[in-house]
């Protein structure tokens, strides 16, 4: 292991699902089934049945190596196993087969401001944060201006942070978890949330990090710019399989395709902590449902959603271009300021957008609510599938199509351009 | 990093081999995680003092009603019988808030469990020291009522911390055990309250266990000092009455002895399903 801070091989997770759905196991039934099995063994009727719930495996014969100073990216749609495997290595869970070997000191990163306590002060999370991360009081105490500095919130350090606006919120964790300093980190989807500068800023420090101290960085993302300006190698996992592994490039370009082929994923069964997001439909103006999108007219995307009344929850959709590049963005609560009803339920959001010259290619919407813009809640990836089969902008018979290479968007023009004279020569 | 890397090995059923040596490591964690549950408790309420006084204050007046006044057991030589009760309803009330704090704390903190790694018997740890300080601050209720009693404190005061070190590893042990219950089965939250309840009159807290020992005999009493909290108690009276409550040697022997192997099997118990706690959490 003289170069490698983490070896896996053959590493398996397995699931009950019955456990699963049924919340927890109750004592009364456990006592009530062990009677019930000693009474049949009384009465000399064998053995009890083997409860055969169904089981389910997160991860199988997975098997890699982190290489020192290495940032390896690891991408997937949901359900293929990210998170379980972050959750092993970073010893949340135990495996159910294989092995795993460590060598070095390891944070893992898989939630902004775990553990932090509305009631505390920003200087009081800021200790509890680092604690909870793995860092001594010393080595907090020693970064702490600088962690200050870094989420520039200095006038509020002393205020209880459930008044902290989620921008300030997500600024201090980002803060304390840009300044852990463990030989090996493992990251998932948390710099998914906060405002753009802001992340460069916590990836730019990761990546200094990373490059000076050679400290070695497991990077789970659905940003796929994100995953190929920091890593140079990517697993690819599906069904809790590695799909394909090797330079970022071909694993992000091969990720595509396969995405752009396989039908919307549908994500029955799983749901966020206060919400469930439970179908995606796009409509076209006419209000027939959308096949294939003609560039350029009004589509409304209708989201049915299951809350359980939670206040401040928020609806975003992002639309993926075919490269898996993100093209836009809509936010109920940024942009109208507006959050799901505070009242457990059902319902039914319908996003009336204006049309988009989208060059022709397969495009994508991520589906997913959030906590008030601090925490993603029920992300469903590629919630739905945008078809371009054609574009034609401006009515002419020119086919814009994104394989051209000019990108997925044709400007739109307020009017035909103008063209005056400032100076001619004179016709001869 | 100058201390040389050290492999760490993640197979099934292979994790305790860096545990107690991370529990050592994670001790900050400890003092974090207690530090911010009082922090939290005693912001949100001014009432979070007044209730920790209250309370065991409260419980003392009745103890002394229903078995002084109506039952009218006699009290330990000449103590007085409020300071006798309240002797032991310190020790008691911290076994019985560090039983139902630790018991909620695993499903409390699963926001931590199932996103950070640390030795998790930190969290029902960390519940039993708030119990620490909630007894510290009724600690001031007795000082106040050994003045008012006018009964001045004697050399055998000066051993109460041992005492508290008993009452701690009295606590800590079914602590685990009913955390790790009360995380696997959710429904063993029910009969939390019931044991607590049930412990409090068990247990000699509103009675002399002399009267016991008169009434039924040295045999009965060796049986019943099988509750570690008899032990307990029995040492707090000692030394806070000063000797006019007697100290019985194989009864807290066997407290002791108690008190230890209920510590091994909820060690043991807790380490065997705290693997699982973040999948079933």
């Amino acid at each position: 292991m003289a170069d490698t801070v983490i070896r896996v091989e053959g590493l398996g997770k397995r699931y009950h699902l019955s456990h699963r759905q049924e919340g927890y196991v109750a004592l009364r039934d456990v006592i009530a089934e062990q009677a019930r099995s000693i009474g049949r063994r009384l009465l000399g009727r064998g053995a009890a049945p083997q409860e055969d719930g169904e089981e389910f495996w997160a991860l199988r014969d997975v098997s890699f190596d982190l290489r020192r100073g290495e940032v390896l990216g690891v991408v997937g749609r949901n359900g293929a196993g990210k998170s379980t495997l972050l959750k092993t290595l970073s010893r949340i869970t135990e495996p159910t087969e294989g092995r795993v070997r460590i060598g070095g000191r390891v944070a893992s990163l898989l939630e902004v401001g775990t553990g932090f306590h509305p009631e505390l002060t920003g200087r009081e999370n800021v200790y509890l944060n680092g604690a909870i991360l793995g860092m001594s009081r010393a080595e907090i105490r020693g970064k702490f201006d600088e962690i200050v500095a870094f989420a520039e919130i200095e006038r509020f350090l002393d205020t209880p942070v459930k008044r902290y606006s989620s921008g300030m919120y997500v600024r201090l964790a980002f803060a304390v978890a840009a300044h852990l300093e463990p030989e090996i980190l493992l990251v998932d989807e948390v710099l998914a949330v906060g405002d753009a500068a802001f992340q460069k800023k916590c990836l730019g420090k990761m990546h200094s990090v990373a490059a000076r101290e050679q400290r070695s960085v497991i990077f789970v993302s659905h940003n796929m710019a994100a995953v190929t300006a920091l890593t140079t190698r990517t697993i690819l996992l599906g069904g809790g399989r590695v799909e394909k592994m090797g330079a970022t490039a071909d694993v992000v370009a091969f990720y595509g395709v396969a995405l752009a082929q396989a039908p919307g994923a549908s994500d029955a069964g799983s749901r966020g902590k206060h919400t469930r997001i439970c179908a995606v439909d796009l409509f076209d103006q006419a209000g027939v449902r959308l096949r294939q999108y003609a560039s350029g007219t009004p589509l409304t995307v209708e989201v049915e959603v299951e809350t359980d009344g939670s206040p401040n929850l928020s609806l975003e959709i992002m639309l993926l271009d075919p490269d898996q590049g993100r093209l836009g963005l809509f936010s109920l609560w940024q942009f109208f300021g507006e959050s799901l009803p505070a009242r457990a339920g059902r319902y039914r959001v319908r996003v009336p957008l204006d049309g988009m010259w989208l060059a022709a290619g397969a495009y994508f919407m991520n589906v997913t609510t959030s906590v008030a813009d601090v925490e993603w809640d029920h992300y469903v990836e590629h919630a739905a599938r945008v078809e371009v089969p054609f574009s034609n902008p401006y009515g002419r018979t020119w086919d814009f199509r994104h394989s051209l290479g000019f990108g997925p968007l044709a400007l739109r023009c307020k009017s035909t351009p103008s063209i005056s004279t400032i100076g001619a020569q004179q016709a001869t | 990093m100058t201390q040389p890397v050290e492999e760490l090995v993640l197979e099934a059923g292979r994790t305790e081999r860096h545990y107690w040596r991370d529990l050592w490591r994670y001790r900050e964690l400890l003092y974090i995680l207690a530090w911010r549950d009082i922090a939290v408790r005693y912001k949100q309420t001014a009432v979070g003092v007044a209730w920790a006084l209250l309370q065991p204050l409260a419980q003392m007046l009745v103890m002394v009603v229903v078995f002084s006044k109506v039952a009218g057991l006699p009290s330990d030589g000449q103590a007085p019988y409020a300071l006798m009760v309240f002797a032991a309803m310190l020790p008691w009330q911290f076994f019985a808030s560090a039983i139902s704090s630790s018991s909620a704390s695993i499903v409390g903190n699963a926001n931590l469990i199932s996103k950070v790694y640390f030795p998790r018997m930190l969290i029902p740890a960390a519940a039993v020291v708030t119990s620490v300080v909630d007894f510290l601050i009724s600690f001031a209720i007795l000082v106040a009522l050994m003045l008012w009693y006018g009964y001045a404190p004697g050399w055998r005061m000066l051993t109460l911390p041992l005492f508290m070190a008993l009452a701690l590893l009295a606590a800590f042990g079914p602590g685990l055990l009913v955390t790790a219950l009360n995380t696997e089965y959710r429904d063993f939250r029910y009969v939390i309250p019931f044991i607590v309840q049930f412990g409090l009159y068990v247990s000699p807290v509103g009675f002399s266990s002399t009267v016991l020992r008169e009434r039924f005999g040295e045999a009965f009493f060796l049986l019943y000092s099988l509750n570690p909290m008899v032990g307990v108690i029995e040492g707090f009276r000692w030394a806070i009455l000063d000797g006019q409550a007697p100290l019985h040697a194989p009864a807290l022997t066997l407290s002791i002895l108690l008190s230890l192997a209920f510590l091994l099997l909820g060690a043991l118990y807790f380490r065997r399903l705290e693997r699982s706690f973040a999948d079933v959490i």
